[in-house]
């Protein structure tokens, strides 16, 4: 009761905050592409792209990797290696945001620009998704930074959930002559809602990730197909212009930002609250 | 009962430090550039006077948002407050607010060019054109006319700037609307503002960071975070016709050269100001001080600091990498603190 009145006070707190800004753009808030503190045009438009687009690209990338290694962790590793395994994955999750930033610059960066980012432009150039000039920085090291963030979480939250499953299920499946990978895909079955609930935790933190990201993604606002071009989030705009924004309408302008990421983290977790319940009936009726 | 003991030693502490405390503490917010040495004369103030400050390096518009408020006794800042920011002092809390330059701070363009081993020069026309994204390759022919003899590669230029709000963009932004009107109309001057092309770092480490990682990329920063860090920056050309190199006595002479115009607010931007070696892109910070204050004990110690900061404390400013005040603004300077009171009265 308490953690919803907190939600809708933040909320209340956060409208009241971009009114200004609310009363002076409208609708035209979320369409308009143009930010400039100049002229005092605020359009959110291009963050909401790159915020959304980069942590959905990273979720693609990093699920099948951290739901693999879920697996192996739970079911098939000898014990031996499964405990240094588990303790480096749940390591990933403590490194500071910075740290990865600063990986991001020093090690993934210049390898996109060198290796990755030609290499693409060379195969797949006539694809809209890789032209441009590769710098290294940009929507790509975003996303590879994300994902490598993200995996942990997901991964060591559905490993727990693998486990959690009842020996007997396993046991089951294979009394019946299911082979190994059979009786995991029950397993996995079974685990569904929670593999479930950990992507969305990791998605969470994907689209509220700030620092990282704006170390590495080139901080402009623009909306393009290509992977290599710069790109923005919401949280990398609140966190880079707050300080400095002075007058009113600015100001306001960046909690009316704060509210759409306020509201889109709402709803996609209303979203996933609605599939797991779904997900959850269907399996209860089969 | 050790422990007892422990914790009884403890609160005595405690209790010791908190009537310590009880002295006199100035509070002060604002700007994240001249952080380094107002802690440096903060603390040798204290330790002459016993005067405690407690100053928070949360950025320019946070200092001027809480002098607005009248949560702090001071505020500090890049760039001056605008005509409607003292106006809304003034209506919320009945109190002019004073302008006090304490030290200058310049920015260079740093570049990535390995093959280039002597220092490129640059004028106005062509860094706003860089940044507006009309010249892009290294080898145009305008940097060749002004660059003789150097051997220029056939890259592209990458752009990098600001992307947090900062004093240093508005710095750099007005000196690009001073420069070039296409510019003003365009993009404009702003601690933040549209860019028309480029990547945005955080911090000066960030747009440095930038450039140290690509090759042909130019970006601007802090004079003294590129002295610090030994990072390449060219000659600019100044109002006066001459290329001129960035250090501390080029940028108080940027400042000297204003003082002719120097406004009665001294709320003066130094950007391609006069002066035979006046470095152009320069420009002083600010304290932000109420004209009046009710707290006269309060009112009096700051009084006292700021005379302090003028006569001994610009003498620390270049072994931190700041340009020191030149001799004229500091005289503009004390006539302002005299003119500072508490509830109307003068203060000794």
């Amino acid at each position: 009761m308490s953690v919803f009145l907190l939600v809708l006070l933040m909320g209340y707190e956060m409208y009241l905050g971009s009114k200004p800004s609310i009363e002076k753009f409208g609708w035209g808030f979320l369409t308009s592409s143009t930010w400039d503190p100049v002229q005092e045009i605020f359009g959110a438009l291009p963050v909401i792209y790159g915020t959304v687009v980069s942590s959905l690209l990273a979720l693609i990338i990093t699920l099948p990797l951290s739901i693999g290694v879920a697996i192996f962790l739970a079911e098939t590793a000898p014990p031996w290696l499964e405990k240094p395994l588990s303790f480096l994955v749940e390591l990933l999750a403590g490194i500071p945001s910075v740290v990865y930033g600063l990986w991001g610059i020093f090690v993934l960066v210049p390898f996109l620009r060198d290796t990755v980012e030609p290499y693409l432009s060379d195969k797949f150039g006539n694809l809209p998704f890789f032209t441009g000039a590769p710098y290294g920085f940009g929507l790509l090291a975003a996303v590879l930074i994300l994902s490598i963030m993200v995996l942990p979480i997901i991964a060591s939250i559905s490993r727990d959930v693998l486990r959690s499953v009842p020996q007997s299920q396993r046991e089951a499946a294979l009394a019946l002559g299911a082979t190994k990978w059979q009786a995991t895909k029950i397993v996995l079955k079974d685990a569904m809602p929670g593999i479930f609930g950990a992507t969305m935790l990791g998605l969470g933190r994907a689209i509220g990730e700030t620092m990282a990201v704006t170390m590495v993604i080139g901080n402009r606002a623009l909306i393009s197909p290509s992977l290599f071009d710069p790109s923005y989030t919401m949280a990398s705009v609140i966190a880079n212009e707050f300080t400095e924004a002075t007058s009113q309408l600015y100001l306001s302008s960046l909690i009316e930002l704060a509210l759409v990421l306020f509201v889109i983290t709402i709803i996609i977790n209303g979203l996933a609250r609605l599939l797991v319940w779904s997900m959850e009936r269907r399996w209860k009726a089969s | 009962m050790k422990l007892r003991n422990i914790i009884a030693v403890l609160f005595l502490a405690l209790a010791v430090s908190s009537v310590a405390k009880a002295q006199l503490q100035l509070n002060g917010a604002g700007a994240t550039f001249p952080a380094v040495i107002y802690s440096k004369w903060f603390d040798e103030y204290k330790n002459l006077t016993g005067v405690q400050f407690n100053y928070q390096a949360i950025g320019s518009g946070g200092g001027i948002r809480q002098v607005t408020e009248g949560t702090v006794d001071f505020g500090a800042s890049d760039g001056p407050m605008t005509d409607q920011q003292l106006a809304d002092v003034k209506a919320k809390q009945g109190v002019d607010v004073l302008h006090i330059p304490t030290v200058m701070g310049g920015i260079v363009l740093s570049y990535n060019l390995p093959s280039v081993s002597q220092k490129l020069k640059f004028d106005g026309s062509i860094v706003a054109d860089i940044y507006l994204g009309k010249i892009t390759k290294w080898n145009d022919s305008r940097i060749a006319a002004i660059n003789p003899g150097v051997s220029l590669p056939n890259k592209a230029i990458l752009v990098a700037h600001r992307s947090d709000g900062s004093g240093t963009t508005f710095i750099f932004t007005n000196y690009l609307s001073k420069v070039s009107s296409e510019w003003k109309s365009k993009v404009g001057n702003n601690t933040s503002v549209n860019w028309p092309v480029g990547l945005g770092g955080k911090g000066n480490d960030g747009v440095a960071g930038l450039v140290k990682q690509t090759e042909g990329s130019i970006g601007y920063v802090e004079l003294a975070y590129a002295v610090q860090n030994k990072l390449p920056y060219g000659l600019l050309k100044n109002k006066a016709g001459n290329f001129v190199d960035a250090n501390f006595n080029t940028v108080t002479e940027a400042a000297a050269g204003a003082v002719k115009h120097m406004p009665d607010d001294l709320r003066a931007i130094i950007t391609d100001s006069d002066g035979k070696n006046a470095y152009p892109i320069a420009g002083f910070t600010w304290l932000l001080i109420y004209k009046d204050m009710k707290n006269t004990t309060k009112a009096a110690a700051l009084v006292k600091f700021l005379k302090w900061a003028m006569e001994k404390g610009e003498s620390y400013a270049s072994g931190l990498y700041y340009a020191p005040l030149p001799k004229q603004v500091v005289k503009l300077c004390e006539k302002k603190i005299a003119s500072i009171t508490s509830n109307g009265k003068k203060i000794k």
